[in-house]
């Protein structure tokens, strides 16, 4: 099949890739460039599991195309530590258990770190409008709305 | 005469089918304890329970211990991990492994140290004396392990030994963290789906359009040279070097392929048509006479209560990597049943067991019996077609909506008769439903769906539902746990099969639970008394009445003054089989436009529970889940095929849709640990109901709960 070079900045790394042109980013990011932690789902960007930080907004990898990347700065869940030091967000999903299967978690965790930059103090309400365009099937809601709003008074002690 | 001592339980059922010792526990790396378990993880933390279970055992440090991946080959067969029975079985055996490897260590060291066994203690693995560290640990003791020189659990189980008394318990029974998190919050390649191998391909299969379907003609799609389509009869598939050029190609030669379509399906507006004319096979579940309690009834209520078809919507597509190498064939599977799996696939394509080995490796959560194994089929299927390659088949969403088998939909009906005192006196509960039992193996059919594609295959037979208990399949749970003097329960198991049904979470009991639950508040309005009385003055087991004591004090149970209209309060209990956890639940709606459950309170006994967060998370997942089922879900299909193949035709609860949950633990360590996994889905849709009626005052019969159906039961009252 035709390839295509593309540019993409991830995880803070500039990578270039053959791919076809019309590949989603999604493809590129598993199978291309190793990267386990976004995941497929369903295909049409209904189920927030293969969520990503594109320029720091988050959104889903299945249905974006790769070419749309180009120049852009992509970060996935293995993108967001620091050395081995876990950010807030993944540390108080941790702490507070807030997983069953975990499939769905990394597209979490990327939704609830976009929202944490742009709001220090998030009410319940507004985690949980942050994250509803990720899916969880276990029923661990609680858990992940309250890792994040921990998560949330950590980051905001940490801006203090 | 002296009295004899007290006589050990029998050895765990899954340690006397499986007795060599090494097979439950390896101490071959260095400060580690693997222990083996037939038992799989997929997110409900079982693997973490067991692991508490042997630190405690044996007095190691938690974070010593690990566990082996699950596989044929090497791990205790302990049949499917399914109906909440891991912590049950798999705990009750690794247990007494541990304690009979802990007394064997004990008396190698006693041996070496020419000391008495009794005399010796265990700390962190090192055997110590009352003068500290001996310098022998389990590691030094176990000895070199292999055929040559046998090491010291290279042996079979013996007479049961006494297990640690749980008032001495120091790392059971104490919350533990999953050891799975950590790898699943830095996206660390865990799942089956991140699964590379050497020399890799992928494949993709081409499903029929619909369950009656044959192919016509393949067609002659352009595809790439690299790109390979395998077809057996109407098995039609690709093996591409990447997984792109999979789906693409699968995408070309899906849209080339000619098939003959069937309408099979019956009318999903009219389920009750369905259900009731179906031939079925009617056996009776439970029958107790008692004349002078039905002379004594004055009043007697029926009602009719049906669910949809409920699909596992597994967050995970299934996955199954499969390689040949001659005569063998080695497979990657998420399967909740390894050696079940090995023995369809080996049946259903004339092999020997032993030719196919079955690795677990975990995928998404599992709430039954899903694609999983499915896919592990059609990953031999494809990979039989380029020998020594791995090939790894992803379904698509769609094939995981439209073709992993579902929950049945189901109908009860229930009548009962109450005495001049508001007494319950006789019950009758008939259940229509398909079977629910319907994994590989069941029936002695290997159930895998592309047998029935293959040439010269055979339709799969409608499932089977288990031996007609109350504690199995459709009717698992129709026996109300009340006192019920006078009661028939009978089975009406569908002899036709058009959308293939098998195992879901709590399987009959939803639908059974949220019956009774919703008649009981119908009988408790005609008694005149509340339905917390109500139940509490029909339920003489303490442990039943314990729990929904303890839930209607978590919730303000009575104190209902002032509450705003349209707001309701309704309360659903069950033990979950029968013979299992206890589960009480009270849930709060808002009902307007549209329901929105605001909180579930529940109060579960489990018994002995290992880690109690673990309990926690379970049950508050199946309060969500169930919450979900009883509002939102419904597969959806025309004559020919299911249509709610995405998440925008099969929306489940989100998270600004999800209610608060509060669960409290009823502690009971002095009795014999049951599954937590199940226990809330009846309970909960019985309190929904409850509440919904609670709030709109009219009973909606008819799951799910949508605006659709409170309107149509509002206009019906």
């Amino acid at each position: 099949m035709e390839q295509h070079e593309l540019h993409v900045t991830v995880n803070g790394a500039g990578r270039t890739v053959a791919c076809e042109p019309d590949a989603p980013l999604l493809d590129v990011l598993r199978h291309h460039l190793g990267l386990a932690g976004p995941r497929f789902g369903c295909g049409l960007g209904l189920c927030g599991a293969c969520f990503v930080l594109i320029d720091g907004q988050a959104r889903s990898s299945c249905d974006f195309p790769a070419w749309a990347a180009e120049g852009r700065q992509v970060t996935t869940v293995e993108g967001l530590l620091d050395g081995d030091t876990l950010h807030a967000v993944q540390q108080a999903f941790i702490d507070e258990q807030a997983a069953q299967c975990g499939y769905c978690t990394s597209g979490m965790v990327v939704s609830a770190v976009a929202l944490l930059r742009g709001n220090h103090a998030p009410t319940e309400r507004e985690v949980r409008e942050a994250l509803d365009g990720n899916l969880c099937r276990c029923g661990a809601h609680r858990r992940i709305v309250g890792a994040v709003m921990k998560a949330a008074s950590e980051v905001a002690e940490q801006a203090r | 005469m002296s009295t004899p001592p007290p006589a050990l339980p029998p050895l765990p059922a899954t340690l006397a089918a499986n007795p060599v010792l090494s097979a439950w526990l390896d101490f071959t790396r260095p400060g580690v304890v693997t222990i083996g378990t037939g038992k799989v993880e997929y997110g409900q933390g079982v693997w973490t329970a067991l692991a508490q279970v042997a630190a405690e055992e044996l007095d190691v440090d938690l974070r010593r211990v690990r566990v082996a991946p699950v596989s044929t080959a090497t791990s205790p067969d302990e049949g499917v991990t399914s109906g909440s029975r891991s912590i049950e079985e798999s705990g009750s055996a690794l247990r007494q492994a541990c304690a009979q490897a802990r007394h064997l260590f004990l008396a190698a060291a006693a041996d070496r140290l020419g000391a008495v066994a009794g005399a010796l203690g265990v700390t962190d693995g090192e055997i110590t004396t009352d003068a500290g560290g001996t310098g022998l640990t389990y590691w030094s003791l176990a000895g070199p392990a292999g055929p040559a020189a046998p090491g010291l659990l290279d042996r079979e189980a013996g007479d049961p030994e006494p297990a640690k008394a749980p008032a001495r318990w120091s790392v059971a029974g104490r919350s533990a963290a999953r050891l799975d998190i950590p790898d699943k919050v830095t996206g660390r390649p865990r799942f089956l789906h991140d699964l590379v191998l050497p020399g890799m391909l992928y494949g993709r299969v081409i499903r029929p359009p619909a369950p009656a379907a044959s192919l016509a003609g393949p067609g002659d799609p352009p595809l790439p040279g690299d790109v390979m389509i395998v077809r057996d009869g109407s098995f039609l598939g690709v093996v591409a070097p990447s997984d792109r050029a999979a789906v693409t190609s699968a995408r070309a030669v899906a849209g080339t392929a000619r098939w003959e379509v069937t309408p099979s399906l019956p009318d999903e507006h009219d389920l009750k048509e369905f259900l009731l004319s179906a031939p079925a096979q009617v056996v009776t579940v439970d029958e107790v006479r008692d004349e002078e309690a039905a002379a004594a009834v004055t009043r007697t209520l029926e009602a009719e209560f049906t669910r949809p078809y409920l699909a596992h919507a597994s967050m995970a597509p299934s996955c199954a990597v499969a390689r040949w190498d001659g005569p063998r064939v080695t497979v990657w599977s998420h399967s909740q049943g390894v050696f079940a799996l090995r023995g369809a696939i080996a049946a259903g394509l004339g092999l020997a067991a032993g030719q196919v080995t079955v690795n677990h490796v975990e995928g998404a959560g599992a709430y039954g019996h899903n694609g999983a194994d499915d896919a592990a089929l059609d990953a031999v299927l494809l990979a039989r077609a380029v020998p020594g390659h791995p090939v790894r088949v992803l379904w698509s969403r769609e094939d995981e909506m439209g073709w992993a088998p579902v929950g049945s939909a189901m109908l009860a009906r229930l009548s009962a008769g109450l005495d001049a005192g508001g007494r319950i006196r006789t019950w009758r509960q008939d259940v229509w439903s398909n079977g629910f039992i319907g994994r590989p193996g069941s029936g002695g059919e290997p159930r895998l769906l592309a047998l029935a594609h293959l040439a010269g295959g055979q339709p799969m037979s409608p499932a089977p539902d288990g031996p007609p208990t109350g504690a199995m399949g459709s009717t698992r749970n129709a026996v109300p746990g009340y006192d019920i003097p006078d009661r028939m329960i009978v089975r009406h198991r569908l002899l036709t099969m058009p959308i293939r049904t098998s195992s879901l979470r709590s399987l009959g009991a939803f639908l059974n639970v949220f019956a009774i639950e919703s008649f009981m508040d119908e009988l408790a309005a005609a008694a005149g008394a509340d339905p917390v009385e109500f139940r509490l003055a029909n339920l003489t087991d303490p442990r039943g009445r314990r729990v929904i004591e303890q839930v209607a004090q978590m919730s303000g149970w009575g104190s209902q003054a002032g509450r705003a209209d349209g707001t309701g309060l309704g309360l659903g209990y069950a033990r979950y089989k029968g013979t299992s956890g206890y589960c009480a639940a009270v849930a709060r709606v808002e009902a307007d436009t549209d329901v929105r459950v605001t909180d579930v309170w529940l109060a579960a006994d489990v018994g002995r529970v290992i880690n109690p967060d673990g309990v926690i998370n379970q049950v508050e997942g199946g309060a969500v889940q169930s919450a979900s089922w009883a509002l939102r879900e419904r597969v959806r299909f025309d004559r020919t095929r299911i249509t709610s193949v995405n998440w925008d035709t099969y929306p489940i609860l989100r998270f600004t849709e999800a209610p608060r949950v509060h669960v409290a633990i009823v502690s009971a360590p002095g009795e014999r640990e049951t599954g937590a996994g199940e226990v809330a889905q009846g309970p909960v849709a019985g309190a929904i109901g409850n509440a919904v009626a609670d709030a709109v005052g009219v009973r909606v019969r008819d799951l799910p709960l949508t605006r659709e159906q409170i309107t149509r039961a509002i206009k019906e009252s």
